[in-house]
């Protein structure tokens, strides 16, 4: 049962990475560039965690770990870039 | 090891006076000469066994692989040269006591001197050639700093420049010959060297060695064409004329030639280089110093022209000129140092040293007037005193000189040399002490403290001593140290006041007569000389280092331009024509190895890969859009780390990108945020085929590496990583244990780095970029929400997460992924989400913590673990590690190597954060907005007693105003 989910899932996964992968190269704004980007990062972590389990080991779950605590981080310092110029004010 | 601790007390003493200033100048001066004086008495322990022939050796081997060995020993010309420094130096620094004036930096005055001091007893004491330039060098630098010690005079500094100038490329020269010797010899250990005599002279490397060994000599010790510099170093304080310019440092170049007198000396060529440069140093620099009004200058010509004298007898190459050269070596030195503290004297106290404003200071200064009187006689060779002996024995050796075929040039030069020296020193005592008294003086001269005046007279008693009973006060130091200088074979002779009747004595009647009569004379001499031609040795120096100069900025400026593009260009071509050249070298069938399947999921991620390279390419000029693409390359990357089992990487990739993103960010709110068009349309296509040539290439190279077995080192790594390092991560021990010694380079580097970007910022900051950025306006329309909450308070509550984090990373990871590197960057990234959510000033001033002393402890920590191991007696960073049990946390490990993870995880915290707190500093010199009071624009607590007091309901806190106090202080 798993196996099918697995496949299920990376299918999904792929294909919303090359959507993000559209909009990334289509634009047209920066804010919709950045968006997509910080939904790649968000897609990463679902393949990290889709391969950790596949693989059946916990090795990659830090990996995941440290994306979702600081892929928003990047997204953020451009949302200040683009709204107040400076990042650390 | 107590010639090693004779070299090194000086320079472990250089700190005293710097310090000790502080308690005053007696203090300084009595520290610094009981740091001479121990030294001098360590030397003096050695005599009794010099005298006997001894030579004494200490050493340890430093750089064997080099040859470089850090070996001294003590023979009788090391212990004469030894003596001379140590001696005078005490008395110098005992000079120097009354003759700096009080604003003068003494303390930095005698910590240069001290320096210089241990640099020359280096020198004479170095058993290794290696070494011995080592400290060859260091003489050439504290000079400088000597010679340019009043730095508000031009002409001092001047001075200083052409010193280091010349003596540091005479250096260079002695370099290359050295290292052809040692390449002769095969061994670069003097005592070894000086056994091989005829092996370095049947060599065909024997005639350029000698002559760049010769350069550096001559250029040291003020030989023709290197004189000028003497002259002018003359702008020294007059303490270091007579240390450095009389009596040691120009000596550097005349101990060496004597040192290497055994296996250079003795050929043709050693003769017509050295006699004949010794030859014209000595009658040039003797008729100029008759022509010198000033004192200094006067006894600086006349010590070019008695080094001359004493460059001419090594060069006679013959034992018995080599006894007199030495004998005339330690007279020397006793009257010029006292002239020229004498001179100092005369300056100090008449308020200058001008000879023509002089004249009738006899009855004023009766000391000085005696000990000059005794100096310059002995300096002229009137009988009964030392300077007398020698010059007889000189011209003894003369006599008996042919020189190419002819019998009577080096005799007649000498005679003309030793006239014009006689005239010279009378003059130094008649034009200044007698004749009539002036009224005119600039100061009212008298006799100065006994702290001036003692010095000179301590040096002025060998003067007579030897010169009366010259067997019983040098007779055995003289043969000691002559005995080193021929390599044991030593004439018979006799020190002796009286030899008969001999050609030498009428030589030394004729130039007493002749000097006597220049001097008569002297305004007719000095007139013929005025009409002749005066090179101008200053000039000239100047307009060669000019032509260098500028020469070598055309070639640098022709390789060097600025234009990284056409670098790149040139760096792509190279690579590109060495690996089409290996290609075509080698074989070319396929590899053989299985290649992996592809999944769909990692096509996908190759597929981001190409767009988001391929949206760099043609996006690139908007450089907000570059980084973005830039950004998911680095995610894929980091992605692939994962799928191709290299967590360790991934996880640093990660922290990585999110570190670099904030500080392009921080950096590009300053720049434009286009690149501008640069480059035409060839430019383009060039650059293009490059970019793809170089591109599939390395595909090329890395398919063909990877499709194919080879052996590499992970095997090993893999295999011993837990008995030898007691992890099972191996990346982790790899880079704590066993290339330990390459991290601990890093992270010095990392530190490097960080400080570099703050000196460069704290420095921009201050100056015209400074202004620049104070009259800065954002050149886009910002947004008003400065500190948004959501962002404030996600932050806040992430902050202890992250910690957790970074700890759980860190204790981990010498058993799995992670470690001190990606703690770090995790631990980093975590305090700067605090920064960019409040703002740099506010969360400054609730994390007070140094980063600079961050990244030092870092490194001393990581060091610290490093020494520990050579404390047990293990090599640099050995680890250890073992098991331990605690109740409740079970059994655990401990290695030595989480010490120096812990040092590589403070220097990169305190890296990251020193960097971008400093580019973040750019941000708030620009003066836009003002340290916030309140963590966040919204204040949640004034909103709700707002709506508790319904009459105030239009006071809601805004953006930007500053919030009540006790808000501020809870959130810190």
């Amino acid at each position: 049962m798993i196996e099918h989910a697995l496949v299920f899932g990376f299918a999904a996964v792929s294909l919303a990475l090359l959507m993000n992968l559209w909009r990334l190269v289509t634009g047209p704004t920066l804010m919709d560039r950045v968006l997509a980007a910080d939904t790649m990062v968000i897609n990463a972590i679902a393949l990290i965690i889709l391969f950790g389990i596949q693989m059946r080991t916990t090795v990659y779950f830090e990996a995941a770990l440290l994306f979702a605590m600081f892929g928003f981080i990047s997204t953020v310092a451009y949302c200040r870039f683009v709204l107040r110029g400076d990042i650390i004010e | 090891m107590s010639l090693a601790l004779i070299v090194m007390l000086p320079f472990l003493g250089a700190v005293l006076p710097a310090l000790m200033i502080r308690a005053g100048r007696n203090a300084c001066a009595i520290a610094t000469g009981s740091v001479t004086l121990l030294a001098f008495a360590l030397l003096l322990t050695h005599v009794p066994a010099v005298l006997r022939g001894e030579v004494i050796q200490a050493g340890w081997t430093w750089l064997p692989g080099l040859g470089l060995n850090v070996n001294f020993f003590l023979d009788g010309l090391g212990l004469l040269f030894a003596g001379l420094i140590l001696g005078i130096g005490l008395l110098i620094i005992a000079y120097a006591r009354f003759y700096l004036a009080k604003e003068d930096p003494m303390g930095t005055f005698y910590t240069f001197l001290l320096l210089f001091q241990g640099a020359m007893v280096g020198i004479v004491l170095s058993d290794n050639i290696l070494l011995l330039l080592i400290f060859w060098e260091l003489t050439s630098l504290s000079s400088f700093l000597l010679i340019g010690y009043w730095r508000h005079l031009p002409e001092g500094r001047q001075g200083a420049r052409m010193a280091l100038a010349v003596t540091g490329a005479g250096g260079l020269a002695m370099i290359a010959g050295m290292l052809m010797l040692g390449g002769i010899v095969g061994s670069y250990d003097l005592t070894v060297i000086l056994r091989e005599r005829e092996l370095i002279q049947a060599s065909p490397l024997y005639l350029p060695a000698l002559v760049l060994i010769l350069v550096g000599c001559f250029a040291k010790s003020a030989q023709f064409p290197f004189h000028f510099w003497l002259p002018h170093a003359m702008a020294a304080p007059t303490p270091v004329s007579a240390y450095l310019h009389s009596a040691t440092m120009v000596k550097a170049g005349i101990f060496l030639m004597a040192r290497m007198w055994p296996v250079l000396a003795g050929t043709e060529a050693w003769f017509y280089l050295v006699a004949t440069t010794g030859l014209v140093t000595m009658v040039l620099g003797a008729g100029i110093a008759l022509f010198k009004d000033d004192l200094k200058g006067l006894l600086a010509f006349s010590t070019v022209s008695h080094l001359g004298l004493v460059t001419l007898l090594l060069g006679f190459g013959t034992p018995m000129a080599a006894v007199v050269a030495v004998f005339h070596i330690i007279n020397h030195a006793s009257f010029k140092a006292a002239l020229f503290m004498c001179a100092g004297i005369v300056d100090h106290e008449a308020g200058t040293r001008d000879v023509r404003r002089l004249g009738g200071l006899a009855a004023l200064m009766p000391i000085t007037a005696t000990l000059v009187t005794v100096g310059a006689a002995s300096m002229a060779g009137v009988p009964l005193l030392n300077g007398f002996l020698s010059k007889e024995m000189m011209l003894e050796e003369a006599v008996h000189t042919t020189w190419a075929g002819q019998g009577w040039i080096v005799p007649l030069a000498v005679t003309a040399g030793a006239a014009f020296s006689v005239a010279y020193s009378f003059r130094y005592i008649v034009h200044v002490f007698f004749g009539r008294r002036r009224d005119d003086y600039p100061r009212t001269p008298h006799d100065p403290p006994a702290g001036m005046w003692l010095p000179p007279a301590v040096l002025i008693v060998p003067v007579v001593a030897i010169g009366l009973f010259p067997e019983t006060f040098a007779g055995d130091l003289v043969r000691a140290s002559a005995a080193a200088v021929t390599g044991g074979v030593l004439p018979e002779f006799q020190l002796a006041l009286w030899h008969g009747f001999t050609v030498a004595l009428a030589l030394s009647v004729i130039a007493l007569a002749g000097g006597f009569a220049l001097l008569a004379r002297y305004r007719a001499v000095r007139r013929l000389w005025q009409a002749g031609p005066h090179p101008e040795a200053k000039a000239m120096f100047e307009a060669v280092l000019a032509a260098t100069v500028a020469a070598s900025r055309r070639v640098m400026h022709g390789l060097h331009n600025g234009s990284l593009g056409r670098y790149l260009a040139v760096t792509l071509v190279a690579a590109l024509a060495l690996g089409l050249a290996a290609f075509q070298a080698g074989g070319h069938e396929a590899g053989l190895r299985d290649s992996l399947p592809a999944p769909a999921a990692a096509v996908v991620a190759w597929l981001l890969l190409v767009g988001a390279c391929g949206l760099a390419v043609v996006l690139h000029r908007q450089r907000v859009l570059a980084l973005l693409a830039a950004g998911v390359v680095g995610l894929i990357v980091s992605v692939g780390f994962v799928y191709l089992s290299a967590p360790d990487l991934a996880l640093t990739q990660i922290s990585v990108e999110v570190a670099t993103v904030i500080l392009i960010l921080l950096a590009l709110y300053f720049l434009p945020k286009e690149s501008p068009r640069e480059s035409g349309r060839g430019r383009k296509l060039r650059d293009a085929a490059l970019a793809v040539g170089a591109g599939l290439g390395m595909g090329g190279l890395a398919w063909a590496a990877m499709t194919r077995d080879a052996a590499t080192l992970s095997g090993y790594y893999l295999d011993n990583a837990v008995s030898g390092g007691g992890g099972t991560n191996v990346v982790n021990v790899i880079l704590v244990d066993f290339r330990g010694f390459d991290t601990f380079g890093e992270i010095i580097v990392l530190g490097v780095a960080a400080l570099a970007i703050y000196a460069l910022l704290d420095g921009a900051v201050r100056g015209a970029v400074g202004r620049k950025l104070a009259a800065w306006t954002p050149d886009e329309p910002h947004s008003a929400d400065r500190h948004p909450m959501i962002m404030v308070v996600a932050t806040r509550v992430m902050l202890p997460l992250a910690l957790m984090v970074g700890a759980y990373i860190f204790l981990r990871g010498h058993n799995q992924p992670g470690g001190g590197f990606i703690a770090g960057l995790v631990v980093a990234i975590a305090l700067i989400m605090q920064y960019m959510a409040s703002g740099f000033g506010w969360a400054a001033q609730r994390m007070r913590v140094d980063y600079h002393a961050m990244i030092g402890a870092g490194v001393l920590i990581a060091a610290a673990t490093g020494i520990a191991a050579m404390v047990m007696g293990y090599p640099f960073l050995t680890s250890a590690f073992d098991h331990f049990h605690l109740p409740l946390i079970g059994e655990f490990e401990l290695a030595s190597a989480l010490a120096f993870d812990v040092g590589v995880f403070l220097t990169v915290v305190g890296a990251v954060m020193l960097a971008l707190a400093n580019l973040s500093r750019l941000g708030r010199k620009t003066g836009v907005a003002p340290v916030n009071e309140a963590p966040m624009d919204v204040d949640p607590l004034a909103r709700r007693q707002a709506a508790a007091r319904p009459a105030a309901s239009g006071a809601s806190a805004r953006h930007d105003q500053p919030a009540p106090a006790p808000t501020a202080a809870r959130e810190g």
